[in-house]
C-alpha cells in the first residue's frame, strides 16, 4: 500500500488531469486534451477511464467499476483489485451506495443521484474520425459547428438498412453545441445522458482526451425528421429477474440454437432476484 | 449591374516562384469565363485563391453575398469563407476522388452539402438526390451504390451534382474534363453547358483543354508564367490570337 501514491498516480498528473476535468466540466462535450499517462494495463483496457477515476477518488469514496454492466468480468475485477491496491478505498457492486461507478460501455439501469461521478471509458472519443480522418479538420468542424457530415453517416446507415442502424456509439448533441460520442455505450442508454442528477467524465487514454457532461445536461441524439431518434433494446424479458425494462445480453447457452436474454447490469438483476422476481430461465 | 466576383491585383508566390501575379477581373452573373494556359502557368493557384482553398500574398476577391452584398472573401472570416464554399459556391475538382467522399453512396455524397445547411428529413434529402442523380444521366436505382464502383465519367458527374444541390450562383471548375476519354468529355461538356444555361450559373472554368473553353465560356483569359497575356470573348481570343504565347496555343491543337 505505501509503495504507491494515493490512487497510483502523482500529485502533480491528477492535478493535470483535474484541470482537464474542470475545463470539460466548463464547455460540456468539448474534448480536451491531456497528457495521458502510461498505465500499468494495455490502451484498450480503460486507460483514460483509470486516469480520470484516480483523479477524482479521494479516500472516502466508494468505487464500483462494471464492464458491459457486469461487475464480474475480468476488466471491471481488475480495475477494482487496482483501485483497492493502490488507493485503498472501499469498493462495491451496489450501483446505490457508490460514489464513484467506473463504467465501460453502459450506463447503470439504477437512476444515478447527485453526489455521484460516472467514469466512461472512451475507445475512440472523436465522433466524426470515421468520416473525416484528419483531426486538424475535425477540431475545425467542432470550432465552427460544421455538423452535417454526421448526418451523412446516419443517411447511409437508413440507405441500407432502412433504418438508422447504429446501436451503439450513438452520436450527440450536446446543449446544443458540441457533437459527442457518449463511447459505445447502447442506444439504449442515450436518453439516460441527458439531464442526468449525477457528474459525467469520458477519458480516452490512448487518444489522450477528456470530455465531461455536468449535472442536468441537455442531451440529444441525433436523428432525421422522417426517422427519429429510438432507443432500442432486445424484445425481450430478463430470463433471470422478469425485468422487462432494462437493457439485456444475448447469451448463446447451447449450440443447438439455445439463447437466453439477461440484464447486462447484473446488481440490477441479482437485486431483483434477491427481492422475489423471476424470470422464466431461473433455476 | 454589380459583378458577381470582382478579383483585383492577386499575387500568390512560393517562396521565390511566382505562382500568379496582379490577377485582375471582373465576373457578372451568369458569365462563364475560361481560364487557359499551359502546366505550371499558374491557373490552378489562382483559381485556389479565388475559391479560398490558398491565401493570396496580395489582391482582394470581392463576391457578390446575398445577403450583405459584395464582400471581400480574402479578409472575411473562416467560417463565413466556409458557408460560402457550401452554399453559393462550388468546386469541381479535377479528379473526382478529391471531390467525393469514397466511402459514402452516391445519394450520401449528393445529400452532404444539403445536411450541412440543415436539411434533416431523409426523404426530402433521398429525392434530391435522385433528381440530382437523373439530372446528371447517372441511373437512379445507383442511388445507393458507392462511387469507387462508378466509371470515370459517372464520377465526374457525380461529383457535379453534389456540388450544384444546393442551388450556388458560382462555381470554380478545374480541369473538369481531364482524364476522360473524348466521347464521355463531349457528354459531359453538353451537360455542363446545359446545367450552366438552365441554372444561370457563372463559372470558372480551369482548362488547358481549348475545345472545352469553346464551348463553354464567354470570356477566355490566357495565361502564361503566373500572368495574363491576353483576355477577351472566346471567339475573339481563339479566331484571332494576338499574343505570341496564345498564337503557339492555338496552332498548337491537333486536327483530326
Amino acid at each position: 500500500m505505501n509503495a504507491y501514491n494515493f490512487a497510483y498516480l502523482d500529485e502533480q498528473t491528477k492535478r493535470m488531469i483535474r484541470r482537464a476535468i474542470l475545463k470539460g466540466l466548463a464547455i460540456p462535450g468539448y474534448q480536451v486534451p491531456f497528457a495521458s499517462r502510461e498505465m500499468p494495463m494495455p490502451y484498450g483496457w480503460g486507460t483514460g477511464g483509470v486516469q480520470v477515476s484516480a483523479a477524482v477518488l479521494t479516500p472516502q469514496d466508494t468505487l464500483k467499476v462494471i464492464d458491459q454492466g457486469a461487475d464480474d468480468t475480468t476488466n471491471a475485477v481488475s480495475i477494482r483489485t487496482f483501485f483497492e491496491r493502490t488507493a485503498g478505498v472501499e469498493t462495491t457492486t451496489q450501483t446505490k451506495s457508490a460514489t464513484v461507478i467506473q463504467t465501460r460501455h453502459r450506463i447503470p439501469e439504477d437512476p444515478l443521484t447527485e453526489g455521484q461521478i460516472l467514469v466512461y471509458q472512451v475507445p475512440i472519443p472523436e465522433p466524426l474520425r470515421f468520416l473525416e480522418p484528419r483531426e486538424s479538420e475535425t477540431r475545425k468542424m467542432h470550432s465552427l459547428e460544421e455538423y452535417g457530415l454526421m448526418h451523412v453517416k446516419l443517411y447511409e446507415d437508413i440507405s441500407r438498412h432502412g433504418h438508422i442502424a447504429t446501436s451503439y456509439a450513438y452520436p450527440v448533441k450536446v446543449e446544443g453545441r458540441y457533437v459527442m460520442d457518449p463511447s459505445p455505450i447502447p442506444k439504449f442508454d442515450n436518453p439516460k445522458l441527458g439531464d442526468m442528477a449525477a457528474i459525467q467524465l469520458f477519458g480516452a487514454g490512448r487518444e489522450q482526451r477528456i470530455y465531461a457532461l455536468p449535472p442536468y445536461t441537455q442531451v440529444i441524439s441525433l436523428d432525421f425528421e422522417d426517422h427519429p431518434f429510438e432507443a432500442s433494446k432486445a424484445d425481450h424479458p430478463c430470463g433471470l429477474c422478469g425485468a422487462k425494462d432494462s437493457y439485456l445480453d444475448e447469451v448463446i447457452i447451447d449450440d443447438a440454437g439455445g439463447r437466453m436474454f439477461v440484464c447486462s447490469d447484473t446488481n440490477y438483476c441479482t437485486a431483483r432476484q434477491a427481492a422475489g422476481h423471476k424470470g422464466k430461465d431461473a433455476a | 449591374m454589380t459583378p458577381l466576383l470582382s478579383v483585383h491585383g492577386i499575387t500568390k508566390s512560393y517562396g521565390g516562384h511566382v505562382g500568379c501575379a496582379d490577377v485582375a477581373f471582373d465576373l457578372y452573373p451568369g458569365e462563364v469565363m475560361g481560364i487557359v494556359g499551359e502546366s505550371g502557368s499558374g491557373k490552378s493557384t489562382l483559381l485556389n485563391c479565388m475559391a479560398g482553398h490558398l491565401t493570396p500574398d496580395a489582391g482582394r476577391v470581392v463576391f457578390d453575398t446575398r445577403m450583405d452584398g459584395p464582400r471581400d472573401t480574402v479578409t472575411m472570416s473562416e467560417p463565413e469563407r466556409r458557408m460560402l464554399s457550401r452554399t453559393d459556391w462550388a468546386f469541381v475538382h479535377q479528379h473526382a476522388r478529391d471531390g467525393l467522399r469514397m466511402g459514402v453512396s452516391a445519394g450520401g455524397n449528393v445529400g452532404e452539402r444539403l445536411m450541412a445547411v440543415g436539411a434533416r428529413h431523409y426523404g426530402e434529402i433521398r429525392n434530391k438526390a435522385t433528381d440530382w442523380l437523373e439530372r446528371v444521366e447517372v441511373d437512379p436505382a445507383r442511388v445507393d451504390d458507392r462511387p469507387t464502383t462508378f466509371s470515370g465519367g459517372m464520377q465526374q458527374r457525380l461529383q457535379i451534382a453534389r456540388n450544384l444541390v444546393t442551388g450556388p450562383r458560382l462555381v470554380f471548375m478545374d480541369e473538369p474534363t481531364g482524364g476522360l476519354d473524348v466521347s464521355v468529355q463531349a457528354r459531359l461538356l453538353d451537360l455542363l453547358r446545359g446545367l450552366v444555361r438552365d441554372m444561370g450559373l457563372s463559372a470558372i472554368i480551369v482548362t488547358h483543354d481549348l475545345a472545352v473553353v469553346r464551348l463553354l465560356a464567354d470570356r477566355l483569359m490566357v495565361m502564361k508564367s503566373g500572368h495574363v497575356v491576353e483576355a477577351g470573348l472566346t471567339d475573339q481570343v481563339l479566331d484571332d490570337p494576338q499574343h505570341a504565347y496564345t498564337q503557339l496555343l492555338v496552332s498548337s491543337v491537333l486536327q483530326v
